[in-house]
């Protein structure tokens, strides 16, 4: 009943609310001296917490990121975690101000819910885990297996379209939390794990011996990752998309947390504009023009963020498809200008 | 009321404002108008927040597409099949465990109550220990406990346990052949049908019987040889219109046949192991509500004591029994949505869950989850509110 009743109560906050959820949520943030963030109930490299409490991970950088842009200083964040189930209803009914919880961007999630996608800090695409002795090279070898996976979640979809359209027959069992998926997976419930791939690999290191289960090379869909905000704030909605902009031109132009200090003499104009030398455009956002250079000094440029959370061991995520668009990756931002 | 206006005398009569008569129904009035406001409040705002927030409304997605999976169905479905159809699903499930819940907590609380009167001292006190084991342990644990034991305890597929012919237990279920039915088995359906009327009756006539001669009648193995002969003989007549489909192993997992998944198992358990030891307890309590003396007289005109239990001491124990009983039941159906937590596809956590997730529409499923839970548990209690006063003594 107490799964239940936090979205019996999450729905009623959403049926109370007295037109408050269109109010300008930048004021209400400033006014209230901290950022709101939704975030995993703890996906290591994404959203995870330490013994002391403390949160880290690239999607928690957003979070950092969004509150250097607003009060100078990345620690005026409250975390909120959330099951994969509640994270709509939690942003909808304004629990939340913005939510940064490896969320893929799709169609429905865009227009029916009333929420807006700001971007994608992670192209992630679904793959499978499975235990090394079932011998299972490929995807295409899975048919008749179990497959669990998360509830609410688009690679519950996603692995019944795979299957279906490949005439595979199979049985899926779907927990509500990331923890019991491992843990039923780990008990010999399912043959198969699917999830994102950098989740396959970020739950892995939870399992009794890691070394005993591979990731499948298959990729079977494409799962843009990014923060979400509610629909009808623009200017909430900008300063969101540019907080992350901010962070990967920073990473293209070389602008890093160690040379942002030396950086703020630069000549070049581009550099001047990023850092607020030049331009106004943090006023523009409704911040002070120092907001990209604090977002660089505070979190660090995209890059650095990567590195720092998901390239370290025991995850050792490569860049691949997240590299910088100038070297032959999907991160693009639009220049600040 | 009546009382009131025959205490002031007729001339001396207080203006209107305070008649109680007209205040009581200004008053009502009043809360009547405060109950319809503040439900038309909420309705209004509800719907005006969900238009400009652009979240979808109405219950068009009940026709929709579901596109998931989901392990286990009592009514066909697939992938193709609508949102509409996932919630008669998930509803199924939901159902179907509760009734089995109800059913196995009853039987094993009623035998621990009546074990834990026992006079023999071992079995009186394991009872004992039973209860306040099961009745003080979260139920949310229990359900952990019995999913992992049943996972870990359990072989995988290729080394499964093979029980009888065809039957196989391994950490994905328990497989077992189903039959398929050939052409003239409803002969044998009608067959069955018949065997239970005929029972009914044959019952109905053995108490009037005993009754009017005070003769009793083998009505049990009567019983019992009518519900298997008939059917018997029309598969006879009808040459065994069923054949078998057995589950054989192909690849990951057992194909065919018929699988209870080890949520239920576990589900199941937990489940009724927990909400047996409440009954247990109510059905000691009821027991000792009826005066020992009942037990003596019996004993003195010479009854059994399996018979004296039977006969004279549970009818009027359960006269106490069954009110609280109702909230068990109700305790048990509303319980079993904590099968969200182990992946068993009942109604919080197909509909809920998944369907809520992938539609975003948290206000119409949430309200349609409520409305079913309130449903059965009306029905349950309308249930037991009538077997109450079937057995409610009668007063001549």
């Amino acid at each position: 009943m107490k799964k239940f009743t936090s979205t019996v109560m999450l729905t009623s906050a959403l049926v109370l609310a007295a037109g408050q959820a269109n109010a300008a949520t930048l004021d209400d943030v400033k006014a209230k001296g901290f950022l709101q963030c939704g975030v995993s109930q703890g996906l290591p490299g994404f959203s995870n917490f330490d013994d002391k409490g403390n949160w880290s991970g690239v999607d928690v950088d957003v979070c950092r990121a969004v509150s250097s842009a607003i009060f100078g200083n990345a620690n005026q964040v409250k975390y909120t975690p959330l099951s994969a189930k509640e994270r709509f209803t939690a942003l909808q009914s304004g629990e939340i101000d913005v939510l940064s919880r490896n969320t893929t961007w799709t169609a429905t999630r865009d227009t029916a819910l009333g929420l807006n996608f700001t971007g994608v800090n992670y192209y992630d695409g679904q793959g499978f885990m499975v235990r090394k002795d079932l011998g299972v090279k490929k995807a295409s070898e899975l048919s008749g297996a179990a497959v669990c996976t998360n509830s609410g979640t688009t690679t519950e979809l996603n692995v019944s379209d795979y299957f279906r359209s490949n005439g595979m027959d199979y049985k899926l069992v779907a927990f509500e939390k990331a923890d019991e998926v491992v843990a039923a997976y780990d008990a010999g419930r399912c043959d198969v794990y699917t999830t994102d791939q950098s989740g396959l690999y970020a739950q892995r290191i939870k399992l009794k011996d890691p070394s005993a289960h591979i990731v499948l090379p298959d990729v079977i869909s494409k799962e843009p990752l990014g923060p979400v905000v509610r629909q009808g704030d623009d200017q909430w909605f900008n300063l969101v998309k540019w907080s992350l902009f901010c962070m990967v031109d920073a990473e293209e132009m070389g602008i890093s947390s160690k040379n942002v200090a030396s950086k703020m003499s630069s000549s070049n104009p581009g550099v001047k504009r990023l850092l607020g030398k030049e331009g106004n455009f943090g006023k523009n956002l409704g911040v002070s023009n120092s907001w990209c250079g604090d977002i660089v000094k505070n979190v660090g440029n995209y890059g650095e963020s990567f590195a720092r959370n998901l390239s370290v061991a025991p995850l050792n995520i490569k860049r691949g498809k997240n590299a910088l668009w100038s070297e032959g990756g999907l991160q693009y931002a639009p220049p600040i200008r | 009321m009546n009382k009131d206006s025959h205490i002031a005398p007729p001339a001396a009569r207080a203006s209107f404002w305070n008649d109680p008569k007209i205040r009581a129904v200004f008053y009502q009035a009043i809360l009547l108008i405060a109950v319809f406001y503040s439900g038309w409040y909420l309705f209004n705002n509800t719907t005006e927040n969900l238009e400009r927030q652009g979240i979808a409304s109405g219950f068009g997605f009940l026709e929709t597409t579901a596109g998931f999976g989901i392990i286990t169905h009592l009514i066909p479905y697939s992938e193709e099949s609508t949102y509409g159809r996932a919630f008669l699903v998930s509803l199924l499930n939901t159902l179907i465990l509760s009734f089995m819940g109800i059913v196995a907590a009853t039987i094993l609380g009623v035998i621990i109550g009546i074990a834990r009167l026992s006079k023999n001292w071992l079995v009186a006190k394991l009872a004992s220990v039973y209860i306040e084991i099961f009745r003080n342990i979260p139920l949310l644990l229990q359900i952990f406990f019995w999913y992992f034991a049943v996972l870990r305890a359990l072989p995988a597929p290729r080394g499964s346990v093979n029980l009888f012919d065809g039957m196989f237990l391994n950490n994905r279920g328990l497989y077992t052949p189903s039959p398929v039915f050939g052409e003239g088995f409803s002969l044998v359906t009608w067959a069955i049908i018949l065997a239970f009327v005929a029972v009914y009756f044959l019952v109905k006539w053995a108490h009037k019987r005993q009754e009017l001669t005070g003769q009793q009648f083998h009505t049990v193995y009567v019983s019992i040889g009518i519900l298997i002969g008939l059917p018997l003989l029309a598969l006879i007549i009808t040459g065994f219109p069923i054949s078998w489909d057995v589950p054989e192993l192909k690849g990951f997992n057992f194909v065919g046949g018929m699988v209870i998944i080890p949520e239920f198992m576990a589900l199941w358990f937990a489940l009724s192991i927990y909400t047996a030891s409440f009954i247990a307890e109510i059905v000691r309590a009821g027991i000792q509500s009826v005066s020992h003396g009942q037990t003596e007289a019996a004993y003195a005109l010479g009854i059994k004591p399996s018979i004296t239990m039977r006969l004279v001491i549970l009818p009027q124990a359960l006269r106490v029994i069954v009110p609280p009983l109702s909230s068990q039941y109700l305790n048990l159906t509303k319980n079993s949505s904590l099968a969200a937590a182990i992946a068993y596809p009942e109604l919080v956590s197909v509909f809920a869950g998944t369907v809520l997730n992938q539609t975003g529409q948290a206000v119409e499923i949430i309200l349609i989850t409520m409305g079913v839970y309130l449903a059965i548990s009306l029905l349950i209690s309308m249930f037991m509110n009538w077997y109450n006063a079937k057995i409610a003594i009668v007063e001549r």
